[in-house]
């Protein structure tokens, strides 16, 4: 699967030249703010030529998402733009809507991060698809309608004539996501933008898409601009790549260069980022933290007049075994349960089946009968955001559990617990007076685990808690977990859709699909020697992030 | 979908039963009758009238009787208006209410409309800063302060417009009970529809369809604000349920005939009939009110559905 390349013969396409349909020149993007002025872009120079496909990569906050979007003139009103932006030779940045609407969408279209939100919920996507096919003139309604299914039929959207009856809301991710890239080529357009169009979803899903994505380009033969945080897709698919940082183009040339030979210290570190190393081993006679036999969770869907209820097996009869200081990592994808069945071992939801935890039965276990072993068991979310309250500084999220676990401890001891713990997680004890909005998604990821750290558990179980940060954090957060778990004999569970991260961090890994276990094995039985179809395919889509570390 | 209305409507029964049952009791706890005057009815008169209003029976008997007559869609005698039937008073002063309220609930919505989209898509400037500042005045200022104003200066200044009467609805007899009863609507119309307006045009499929360069008015009217005119209906519900039975301050004023100056008098003369009467009616509006809310929520919103 090698993306076309249509370099002029001894051009130099590194500089824009006789080819270049999109050339950004000395783009500034500034936003203003109540703190004051932000300048998210500062001064870049991108251009892209006809048929190839150019990554621009960067962790978040690099500007790179700004770039594009203040080419195309999607910027938040409080937006202002510099530069100049040329569509073969056209100047596009600051045009009336009125003019540049004659371009966006019919010459340049784009693709968004966002699958579930970038279709209006309220329309089919009858009519989304057909929308700017007709208001660019190119189509009337009723051919439009037969483009339409066409267009889903290309994507490869099973039934197309039924499905382009259908409302967003009754698709999947991946789903609305072909149908936004069916929306991108309805005009047959010059550039296609796609904004992190697979960041959002399930590894086997964005495999489908970036397939589909470089099987189009072929056949269609169109330049794509690829915005991305991932280097393996750089990788797979660009022919150049520009390295933003800052708002700034750190380094650009085409990819075998940049993969090959980095230059700039910042390259070298994005492409240094993925999780390395290996959980040491631990004895199979260390003594059983968790013994589960059988546990299902069933959720039941309300029963309606002359409607039987219906009920959902979200996880279905699983067993599993952990030992102190192991970590059983639990890879699926979205909806296969394994976020359930971690919240039903903590008995944090009703479940059947038997739940023993370091030799003590807890299944069905009372709130006030699991109490004093809350404080042993702990759970650490996805998102760094949503779980910390922004009302409360950071000394006060740590040492909230110590009120409830150890309430004699006076305010002073508690003060010294939360130094304690946030140097654990290598963060200033000084910290611990702000509020969560002042740190970045991984400090504030690192406050969650000193939030959990400072009860001294035994059992942490980490549900997703690397996928909302960029690779260079990950791999840092994945470093400290891995070292507290040394220090401390730590069992983890480890949820994650993310294979590279389950790799660096598990003993033993449980593959889930629709509730139930496909395979289980220690972590290179199941990486390096997969068994079952499922479990294949999912390391095939991975492949290239496992095979960096492998 | 037709099921789904009649559920609703049955479902609306009960609710209404306990409304009644409530409201009958709290009326007959409150103090006094409807015959008691100042100067007291001789007790041969005051024993006459009490058996004619069957007020003699003891109060379940009443209740009962009451329910029973409901039931057949009669409301009853006045106790007050002597030669009138509650059935006879609604149906004269009803229809006024209900063409006063709708349009004004009207204007509401196309003005509050109007103002409130143009303040969101100027969001931060000027325009959208003054059409605030003039719905905040507009809800904070009173009803009875708004119209002895507007029909001082249109009405005895200018001499435009009639300052009182109804005269069968004419237009000009109209305007400015409508736009004083409007007033406050289109203010919150305009608030609310700022706000969510302001959030739909922040979302993800505005944005898409911005960089797919469809037209002002597409993205404006077909995919903003037809997600942000929901936050509207639910609110235009009970509001149009208060708007439609009348107000009191603007028919006294102006001089409407109106079902509004009912709720007053009824309660002041103890005139047990009309109290119940009004309440039911005014049950029943919000009951329907809030069925026609759900019914609009489900045609603006496929996700919405009844089975």
């Amino acid at each position: 699967m090698r993306w076309i390349q249509k370099i002029a013969k001894g051009a130099d396409v590194t500089k824009p030249n006789d080819n270049t349909v999109l050339q950004i020149s000395n783009l500034k993007v500034d936003f203003e703010t109540n703190t004051g002025e932000v300048n998210a872009v500062k001064g870049v120079n991108i251009h892209v030529d006809a048929g190839e496909t150019v990554a621009i990569v960067g962790e978040s906050g690099s500007g790179k998402s700004q770039s594009m979007m203040a080419a195309m003139g999607l910027l938040a009103s409080n937006g202002r733009t510099q530069g100049s932006v040329t569509y073969k030779g056209e100047e596009i940045l600051g045009l009336p809507s009125g003019r540049l609407n004659k371009i966006r969408g019919a010459k340049i279209t784009m693709i968004f991060q966002e699958p579930m939100t970038s279709l209006d919920p309220l329309y089919t996507i009858e009519r989304q698809l057909c929308e700017p096919m007709v208001q660019h003139g190119n189509y009337t309604w009723a051919t439009a309608k037969k483009r339409a299914v066409e267009l889903l039929e290309l994507v490869g959207i099973p039934e197309p004539a039924r499905k382009v009856k259908a409302y967003p809301y009754e698709m999947s991710g991946g789903q609305r996501q072909r149908v936004m890239i069916a929306m991108a080529l309805a005009n047959d357009p010059d550039i296609l933008i796609a904004d992190e169009p697979t960041t959002a979803l399930d590894v086997t899903t964005q495999a489908q898409i970036l397939e589909l994505m470089a099987e189009l380009q072929e056949r269609l033969g169109m330049a794509v601009v690829f915005i991305t945080h991932d280097l393996t897709i750089v990788e797979r698919i660009s022919d150049r790549v520009y390295v933003m940082k800052q708002g700034e183009v750190v380094e650009e040339g085409a990819t075998k260069e940049i993969f090959g030979a980095p230059k700039h210290a910042y390259t070298k570190m994005l492409l240094d980022a993925e999780p390395t190393g290996r959980k040491d081993q631990v004895e199979d006679s260390a003594p059983l933290v968790v013994e589960a036999d059988d546990v299902r969770v069933e959720f039941e869907t309300e029963a309606g007049f002359l409607k039987p209820n219906h009920v959902l097996r979200a996880v279905d009869d699983i067993s599993l075994t952990v030992r102190e200081g192991q970590t059983l990592g639990i890879v699926g994808e979205s909806g296969s349960g394994k976020s359930t069945l971690g919240r039903a071992l903590l008995q944090l939801l009703p479940s059947s089946g038997r739940v023993v935890y370091c030799g003590k039965d807890i299944t069905g276990a009372s709130r006030k009968a699991m109490r004093p072993l809350r404080k042993e068991m702990q759970l650490i979310f996805q998102d760094p955001f949503g779980s910390l309250s922004p009302r409360m500084t950071v000394g006060q999220i740590i040492t909230e559990g110590l009120l409830v676990h150890e309430p004699h401890l006076s305010a002073a001891e508690r003060d010294k617990r939360a130094c304690e713990a946030l140097e654990e997680v290598s963060m200033d004890a000084a910290m611990r007076n702000r509020y969560p909005h002042e740190f970045s998604g991984g400090q504030r990821q690192r406050i969650a685990i000193a939030r959990t750290m400072v009860l001294k558990p035994k059992l942490v179980v980490l549900d997703e808690p690397t996928s909302a940060l960029d690779r260079t954090v990950q791999k840092q957060v994945v470093e400290l977990l891995r070292n507290l778990q040394k220090e401390h004999g730590l069992t983890y569970l480890f949820i994650s859709h993310d294979l590279a991260v389950v790799r660096a961090m598990s003993d033993t890994v449980m593959v889930m699909q629709k509730g139930q276990v496909v395979e289980q094995g220690s972590a290179s039985e199941i990486f390096d020697n997969p068994q079952q179809d499922y479990t294949k395919t999912l390391v095939a889509a991975a492949a290239l992030k496992l095979e960096e570390f492998a | 979908m037709m099921r789904y209305v009649l559920g609703r409507l049955l479902s609306a029964i009960p609710t209404l039963f306990l409304i009644v049952t409530i409201s009958f009791f709290l009326i007959r706890v409150a103090p006094g009758g409807p015959f008691d005057l100042e100067r007291p009815l001789e007790a041969k008169v005051m024993e006459n009238l009490n058996k004619i209003y069957n007020l003699d029976k003891s109060i379940p008997e009443q209740y009962l009787l009451y329910l029973q007559n409901l039931v057949q869609g009669e409301f009853g005698p006045s106790f007050f208006f002597r030669d009138f039937s509650i059935n006879e008073l609604f149906a004269q002063s009803l229809p006024i209410s209900i063409q006063l309220g709708l349009s004004a609930l009207t204007l509401a919505l196309i003005v509050g409309g109007i103002l409130g989209v143009s303040a969101a898509l100027r969001q931060n400037h000027g325009l959208d800063y003054s059409i605030m500042a003039a719905a905040t005045f507009g809800v904070t200022i009173p009803n009875f302060v708004v119209a002895p104003c507007l029909t001082l200066l249109f009405g005895v200044s200018l001499g435009w417009l009639p300052v009182g009467g109804w005269e069968g609805g004419k237009l000009q007899n109209m305007i400015l009970p409508v736009i004083t009863l409007a007033l406050p609507q289109v203010a919150v119309v305009a608030r609310l529809t700022r706000g969510s307006m302001i959030e739909a045009l922040r979302s993800n499929h505005v944005r898409t369809a911005r960089a797919y360069g469809l037209s002002a008015y597409t993205i404006v009217v077909v995919h903003a604000l037809r997600g942000a005119i929901l936050p509207v209906v639910s609110y235009l519900g009970p509001a149009a349920a208060a708007l439609l039975t009348g107000s009191v301050v603007i028919e006294t004023i102006f001089g409407i005939p109106g079902i509004g100056r009912y709720f007053v008098q009824g309660a002041l003369n103890r005139d047990y009939t009309l109290v119940m009467g009004t309440v039911v009616v005014v049950a029943c509006f919000v009951i329907i009110f809030n069925i026609i809310v759900d019914l609009l929520y489900a045609l603006l919103d496929p996700r919405v559905r009844f089975d």
